[in-house]
C-alpha cells in the first residue's frame, strides 16, 4: 500500500503538533479556560492517550485540533497547530473538507448512537464518507469490505440496518469504519469504550488496536482508563484544568509518575483493579 | 409496517363512533321540542313532524335512538336540512370539495415556505438574517387571518384589481381546460395566500426550532467531520430529520383545516363547510349543524391516521420499534 509506505515514521517527523493552544469559553460573565496552553504532538502511526479528570479539557483539546468546534461561546481559541506542517487554524473551509475527506483526520466518539443519523442505513452512512458526493453505494464493496475490516462477518445486513437496531458494540464499529472511509492518517478516539460494557469494551479496543498497526494510523484516544492506556498507547498526556501537567512515554509514566496528581490517578486505577480481581 | 398501518386503523375506528355517538347525545340535550331542534328556525309542518318522529323513532328508549342514528350515519344518511330542503350530505359532498381544494392548495403552499423560513433562520441562527425573518414571521403570524384576508382584498384585489373579491367563480363557465383552471385560480388565489402566510409562519417558527435543534446533533458532527459541504449537510442530514415534528404539525392542522378556515371562508365568501357551518348554526339548523361536526372530525381522525403512517415512514425507529 502506497499510503503506509509514505507514512514510515520518522521518530522526529511530526504529524500533529500543537503549541500553546488556548480555548476559552463565555458563559454568560464567566470565561472558561477549558484548554490553557498546551503543547501536544502525535507521530505518524503512534497512539498517544490523554487522561485526566472530567471537565479536564480533553474533548475540547481533541475537538479544537479536528476544527469540530461548534463556534458557539467560543471566547478565545488560538494557537500554533499544524498537520504535516499545515496550519489547522487557518485553513480554509475547502481544504479542511479535502483533508477530512482523503488522509487526513478522523473523529469517533463516546456515544455511538448520537453521532449516527438515525433515519438512514448504516451501509448509506458509510458510503457518504467514502464519496460525499453521493456516488458511493450503500451495498458497495468498499463498504463491504471496511465493515468486515472493523469486524462484522455479514457486512451485507449491517449495511442495511438502521443505527438503533445494532448494539452499541456494534455501532462503534459502525463509527470506526465510518472514520476509516478517508483512509485517515490520524484518528481521534474521545472515550470509544466508555458507554460499553466491559466484554464489548475489550473487543472494540482490541479492534481498534489491530487496524491501528494494520494501517499505520496514528491514534488519539481519550480515555478515563489507565488500563487501557498501559495496553494501547506508547505515551501518555495527562492533564488538569486545561493544562498538560505532565507526558511521558507510557512506561515512564507508570514506573516513576513526576507529577503528584499522575501518581494519584495510578494509584486509584490500580486500586480498582486489584478490586475487581479480588471480587470473587 | 402493513400491520403498523392496520393496528392504528384498527385504533381509529372507535374513536369515530364514540364521535357520532357524543355529537348524537349532544343533540338530544338541547332543550324543548325535538322536532323544532332538529328542524331548526324553520316552521314545522304536521306532516314533516309524524315523517320525523317516524324516521328518529322519537318515542323509543334513548340506546335504541342512538343506535339508529349511529346505523343511519355509517349508512351516509345524515338527515335532511329543512333549511335547504336536501339531505345533509348531498349539502356536505357539494361544499367539501371546495374546503379541500382551499385547504391543499393553502398548505401546498405553507409547507414549502415554512420549511424555507425555518431552514433559513435555523441554520443561521442569532445572526440578522435570522432576526429579519424571524420577526417578520413572527408579526405575520400575529395577524388574524380575516384581517390579513382584508388587506389582501384591498391591495391586490380593489387597488390593482388582479383578483376578485370574493366567491369561488361563475356558476357557468364558457371557459375550457388551461383557461378555465386559470379562471378558478384567480378566485382561489387570495383565499389560498392569506391561508398560505398564516399556516406557513406557524410551521416556520416549529420549522426553526426542530432545525436549531438538529444541528446540535452528534451526527452532524459526523457529518462534518466526513467532510460534506454546508449544503450537503442541510440537505441530508437536517432537513429531513428536522421535518418529523412538521409533519405532526402541519398533518393536525390539516386535519382540523378541513372543518373549514370559518373566518377566511367568511371573509371571502367562500362557499365551503365553515361557512355552511356558519350559516347552519345563525339559522339553527342542527342536523346539518352535527353532520358537519362529524364529517370534521372524522377528517381530523383519518389525517391522524395518515399523520401517524407518514411519521412511521419518515422514522425508521418507530416502524420497527414497536
Ligand atoms: N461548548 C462549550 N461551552 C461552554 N463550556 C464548555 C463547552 N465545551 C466544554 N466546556 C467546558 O470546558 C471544560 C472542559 O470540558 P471538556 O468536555 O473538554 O472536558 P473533558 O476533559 O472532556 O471531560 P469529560 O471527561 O467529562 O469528557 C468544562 O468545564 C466544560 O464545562
Ligand atoms: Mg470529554
Amino acid at each position: 500500500m502506497t499510503a503506509s509506505q509514505s507514512r514510515r515514521p520518522g521518530l522526529t517527523e511530526r504529524l500533529l503538533d500543537v503549541h500553546n493552544l488556548k480555548v476559552h469559553f463565555q458563559v454568560s460573565d464567566r470565561t472558561i479556560r477549558a484548554v490553557d496552553g498546551v503543547d501536544f504532538h502525535v507521530r505518524p502511526a503512534e497512539c498517544v492517550g490523554i487522561v485526566g479528570e472530567s471537565g479536564s479539557g480533553k474533548s475540547t483539546l481533541v475537538r479544537a485540533v479536528s476544527r469540530l468546534m461548534p463556534n458557539l461561546r467560543i471566547n478565545e481559541l488560538s494557537g500554533d497547530l499544524r498537520f504535516e506542517g499545515r496550519h489547522i487554524l487557518e485553513m480554509s473551509e475547502r481544504d479542511l473538507r479535502a483533508l477530512r475527506r482523503s488522509h487526513g483526520f478522523s473523529m469517533i466518539f463516546q456515544d455511538p448512537l448520537g453521532y449516527l443519523n438515525p433515519t438512514h442505513r448504516v451501509g448509506r452512512q458509510i458510503a457518504e464518507a467514502l464519496s460525499p458526493q453521493g456516488k458511493g453505494r450503500p451495498d458497495g464493496q468498499r463498504v463491504h469490505s471496511l465493515l468486515q475490516e472493523v469486524g462484522f462477518s455479514d457486512p451485507k445486513s449491517v449495511a442495511h440496518s438502521f443505527p438503533h437496531e445494532l448494539s452499541g458494540g456494534m455501532r462503534q464499529r459502525v463509527m470506526i469504519a465510518i472514520a476509516l472511509a478517508s483512509d485517515p492518517k490520524l484518528l481521534f478516539a474521545d472515550e470509544p469504550t466508555t458507554a460499553l460494557d466491559a466484554t464489548v469494551q475489550l473487543q472494540v479496543l482490541q479492534t481498534l488496536y489491530r487496524i491501528h498497526k494494520e494501517r499505520n494510523m496514528a491514534v488519539v484516544i481519550i480515555t478515563h482508563d489507565l488500563g487501557v492506556v498501559a495496553e494501547l498507547c506508547d505515551r501518555v498526556y495527562v492533564m488538569q484544568t486545561g493544562k498538560v501537567v505532565e507526558t511521558a512515554d507510557t512506561v515512564d509514566l507508570f514506573e516513576r509518575p513526576k507529577h503528584s496528581y499522575s501518581a494519584r490517578l495510578i494509584e486509584l486505577s490500580a486500586h480498582r483493579v486489584d478490586f475487581r480481581s479480588a471480587a470473587p | 409496517m402493513l400491520r403498523y398501518i392496520l393496528q392504528r386503523a384498527l385504533y381509529a375506528l372507535p374513536l369515530m363512533l364514540v364521535i357520532i355517538v357524543v355529537m348524537f347525545t349532544l343533540l338530544h340535550l338541547i332543550p324543548g321540542d325535538p322536532v323544532q331542534a332538529l328542524v331548526g328556525d324553520y316552521p314545522v309542518p304536521p306532516a314533516y313532524r309524524q315523517a320525523i318522529e317516524e324516521k328518529y323513532r322519537l318515542n323509543d328508549p334513548f340506546l335504541t335512538q342512538v343506535w339508529n342514528y349511529v346505523t343511519a350515519v355509517v349508512q351516509g344518511d345524515f338527515g335532511y336540512s329543512y333549511q335547504n330542503q336536501r339531505p345533509v350530505l348531498s349539502l356536505i359532498l357539494e361544499r367539501a370539495p371546495r374546503t379541500i381544494l382551499l385547504a391543499s392548495v393553502g398548505f401546498a403552499f405553507a409547507i414549502p415556505l415554512g420549511m424555507a423560513i425555518g431552514v433559513i433562520t435555523g441554520t443561521t441562527r442569532s445572526s440578522t438574517t435570522d432576526k429579519i425573518w424571524t420577526t417578520s414571521a413572527l408579526i405575520a403570524y400575529a395577524i388574524p387571518t380575516f384581517w390579513l384576508g382584508q388587506l389582501l382584498v384591498m391591495f391586490f384585489a380593489l387597488r390593482l384589481g388582479w383578483f376578485p373579491t370574493q366567491g369561488i367563480g361563475p356558476l357557468v363557465s364558457r371557459a375550457h381546460g388551461f383557461d378555465w383552471i386559470l379562471e378558478r385560480g384567480r378566485y382561489l388565489a387570495l383565499p389560498a395566500l392569506a391561508f398560505a402566510i398564516h399556516e406557513g409562519m406557524r410551521f416556520a417558527r416549529i420549522m426553526r426550532a426542530s432545525v436549531i435543534d438538529t444541528l446540535s446533533q452528534g451526527y452532524i458532527i459526523t457529518a462534518r467531520s466526513k467532510g460534506l459541504t454546508r449544503g450537503q449537510i442541510i440537505r441530508r442530514h437536517v432537513l429531513r430529520n428536522s421535518s418529523l415534528p412538521l409533519v405532526t404539525v402541519a398533518g393536525y392542522a390539516f386535519g382540523s383545516a378541513l372543518s373549514g378556515a370559518v373566518l377566511l371562508e367568511t371573509v371571502f365568501t367562500w362557499p365551503g363547510l365553515g361557512l355552511l357551518m356558519v350559516d347552519s348554526i345563525r339559522l339553527r339548523d342542527n342536523l346539518t349543524v352535527v353532520g358537519v361536526v362529524i364529517f370534521s372530525a372524522v377528517a381530523v381522525v383519518l389525517m391522524n391516521l395518515l399523520v401517524d403512517i407518514l411519521y412511521a415512514m419518515l422514522d425508521p425507529r418507530i416502524r420497527t420499534g414497536g
